[in-house]
């Protein structure tokens, strides 16, 4: 009750949020020079975007949020994966049902 | 602007029937007034009880609401049979459409959220601790909180039936009926509020039970070494967080809608009703799941205790357990397969639904793998759960059949549908949580119920079910539809008259619940569970005295086996006494649970009646009490070790007279 886990996290030293932010800056640049150049069609420039927001994604999760399976800190990344799972099945299915509800109804 | 709102005199409501019954609660309360002041109870009630913050006791005060409630929602199920067994050949029968509308919505609503929710929890409280070798859970504060929100919601719902009216929507409140268009009365409100209070209850309860068996399982007890109750429950409370933020969003749209004029559900403005039955189900398929999984694991303990043997296939069981959960999670569709979704969303959610049967399936067998030459004891537990072997299998099977999508065009909305569910919900939950009732009743309350008139409510019940619900199966085959005030069918007559007299039967069966209770209170002294281990255990709650020692266990158990005791009588570790005793750190009693559970209620209601200052000031009340509970100091003691010795002294000196 009163007591609190103080020692149970690491969170972070100076040189991984380093890491973290330099390769956060880099997957944002990528993107944003493959549409500034205009070297690239609509299929290709939309897979660069998506790949490098989902790399960033982790970057986060690793760098910033400290998600890890080491024996401390894996409950807290089974909960995250927990919570990610549950809101795909819900938005996902959700989208799906309602999608094709709405198709039937049209034609 | 009005003080009151729209509350005035003509809220209440001028029916007879609804009269009488509050003249009855109203002798009734103050009979009970009386006594607890003569009996200068209230100094007790209030110390000992509400502002406990003792799982076990919380659990006997949630299986207190939910027997209350059971009579509230029971009284409406044979309200609803005797109308229909009345209103045939066109009469109109005794109810009016718009009472008989809140009477099937209030039955459902009370059924599900405040009779076998606060059942399921309750049992949960009394013993998913003693079985990990806990103290306590994760967070009292937290868990008496839960017990107060969900009493706050009962109390919304019962308000209703004496000021205003309860929703005329059936339980499920779908928009565009539920809607300010349709429904411009409070009873969509009442129903919102009860359901979103209590909800968020049930939110912290599922995360509070959660936390306590990943970080407070007994020195040695792996996840894979937890007692299959405890599993179950564990994951019934993983559905219930996943889950019941969909309830709490959806209805909070829905108030969205009704108080500030949105549009998520309504056709105007680009909203669709569609998603609001979507959402709920998404959130009320696991709620049944939520319901009958800790049935299951109550199951198991029994047989494996009644049969004297290891339970069959543990691994497997909690397997099929984790399975249910998930599956259970991506079903939802099959309650609106008529809303015309594709043949490929149809196909998917139909082959899902009917994939549940098999880890079911696997249960099933792994029950009777374990009573195979085992040694039956026909206890009341044990009838319980034979009842249910038969029953929840039909039930299941018609599931099957209703899982079926060109089946389900038919059957939609039938009362083969009603069947059905009750099928697996009477079969399943309940008759679970009475057998659970019957099991642990001696550990909880430290004396046996009286097993004569246990034997009767069973049979009552089987019956009674059989001569109730089987007729709907026809009815619905027949082309009854569900929630009908009045039929002119002379085909249905004979199959409703069945139903009513079924109702009846169980109407007896829940008599002999209260007279066993009744009994084994007046025989007390005679049935004492001096030993606290009454049928031969097998997990650690029995290695407690009946009722459990306040603090549980004076020294954590060192666990090496799933069935934990039974391991320690083996090896002959049971019972052991110790020199001495470090103090316990003990969790106090608490006030701010019943104030805020009641500072709850009042915002509900006000928020039902339009009574702004209120609302507001009830809320702040809230925010306050919370902070105030926050920075409190004195929220713990320690228990000393001459105090612990004189306590395990006096149990285990009653374990050695046997």
């Amino acid at each position: 009750m009163s007591q609190h886990d103080h020692d149970a996290h690491s969170h972070g030293s100076v040189s991984s949020y380093v890491i973290g932010f330099v390769l956060s800056v880099i997957l944002t640049v990528i993107p944003f020079w493959a549409v500034m150049t205009s070297a690239y069609d609509r299929a290709t420039l939309f897979a660069i975007i998506v790949v490098t927001a989902v790399v960033q994604i982790f970057v986060h999760l690793k760098y910033f949020l400290h998600l890890n399976f080491s024996k401390e800190g894996k409950i807290d990344t089974l909960s995250f994966i927990f919570t990610a799972i549950v809101i795909v099945m819900v938005v996902a299915l959700s989208v799906w049902i309602i999608y094709e509800s709405v198709l039937m109804m049209m034609y | 602007m009005n003080l009151l709102g729209k509350l005035s005199w003509d809220a209440i409501p001028y029916d007879p029937i609804v009269l009488g019954t509050l003249a009855v609660v109203a002798v009734g309360g103050a009979a009970l007034f009386v006594f607890m002041t003569l009996a200068k109870k209230w100094g007790w009630l209030w110390r000992e009880w509400l502002t406990s913050v003792d799982h076990k006791r919380l659990g006997i005060m949630y299986i207190i609401l939910a027997f209350v409630m059971l009579i509230r929602g029971f009284a409406d199920a044979i309200m609803m049979r005797t109308q229909l067994a009345v209103a045939t050949n066109g009469s109109e029968g005794y109810l009016p459409p718009e009472h008989y509308d809140q009477i099937f919505t209030a039955h459902g609503v009370i059924m599900i959220i405040f009779m076998a929710m606060p059942f399921m929890i309750g049992l949960m409280n009394i013993i998913l601790p003693l079985q990990i070798g806990a103290r306590d859970v994760a967070f009292p504060f937290l868990n008496n909180l839960s017990f107060w929100l969900a009493v706050s919601g009962a109390l919304l719902v019962n308000i209703s039936l004496g000021l205003g009216e309860f929703a005329m929507t059936g339980w499920v409140a779908y928009p565009p009926l539920s809607g300010l268009e349709f429904s411009p009365g409070v009873g969509v409100d009442y129903y919102i509020w009860a359901l979103q209070i209590s909800g968020i209850g049930t939110t912290l309860t599922g995360v509070n039970f959660l936390v306590t068996v990943l970080k407070m399982r007994a020195p040695g007890m792996k996840l894979m070494d937890m007692p299959i109750f405890t599993w179950t429950c564990t994951w019934a409370n993983v559905l219930i967080v996943a889950s019941f933020p969909i309830l709490t969003a959806a209805l909070a749209m829905l108030t969205l809608d009704r108080y500030l004029d949105f549009h998520f559900f309504t056709n105007d403005a680009g909203g669709n009703s569609m998603m609001y039955i979507n959402l709920f189900w998404a959130w009320g398929h696991p709620e049944v799941y939520i319901l009958v999984l800790p049935a299951f694991g109550i199951f198991s303990e029994i047989v494996s205790t009644f049969t004297g043997k290891r339970l069959f296939g543990y691994k497997s069981m909690v397997y099929a357990s984790g399975a249910i959960s998930i599956l259970g999670f991506i079903v939802w569709l099959h309650h609106f397969f008529t809303m015309g979704a594709s043949a490929n969303v149809n196909a998917f959610f139909g082959i899902m639904t009917m994939i549940i049967a098999i880890p079911t399936g696997v249960k099933l067998f792994n029950w009777l793998f374990t009573m195979y030459k085992g040694r039956v004891r026909l206890e009341v537990p044990m009838l319980w759960t034979l009842g249910f072997m038969v029953i929840f299998t039909i039930g299941g099977m018609t599931g099957v059949l209703l899982a079926v999508p060109g089946a389900n065009y038919v059957l939609h909305n039938s009362l083969f549908l009603i069947a059905h569910f009750h099928n697996t919900i009477i079969g399943g939950a309940v008759f679970g949580y009475l057998a659970g009732f019957a099991f642990w009743f001696p550990k909880a309350m430290g004396f046996h119920l009286d097993p004569k008139y246990g034997k009767i409510s069973f049979w009552c019940w089987t019956i009674g079910f059989l001569l109730a619900f089987m007729p709907l199966y026809v009815l619905g085959f027949l082309g009854m539809t569900r929630r009908l005030n009045q039929t002119d069918n002379p085909d249905w007559n004979i199959w409703l008259y069945i139903a009513a007299v079924g109702a009846f039967v169980i109407a007896i069966g829940i008599a002999a619940q209260f007279i066993q209770l009744f009994l084994g209170f007046k025989n007390k002294d005679k049935n004492l569970d001096k030993t606290g281990d009454p049928w031969n255990g097998h997990t650690l709650e029995w290695s407690l005295a009946s009722p459990p020692q306040f603090y549980n266990f004076a020294k954590l158990p060192q666990v090496e086996d799933i069935d934990a005791f039974t391991d320690m009588k083996e090896k002959g570790t049971a019972y052991q006494r110790h020199e001495s005793y470090a103090p316990i750190h003990m969790p106090s009693n608490t006030n701010a649970g019943p104030i805020m559970g009641l500072l709850a209620t009042a915002m509900g209601f006000a928020l039902v009646w339009h009574i702004w200052w209120l609302a507001g000031a009830s809320f702040i009340g809230l925010i306050v009490a919370f902070i105030c509970r926050a920075y409190a100091s004195n929220t713990d003691y320690y228990v000393q070790p001459d105090e612990v010795a004189r306590i395990e002294n006096e149990h285990l000196d009653n374990v050695a007279k046997g």
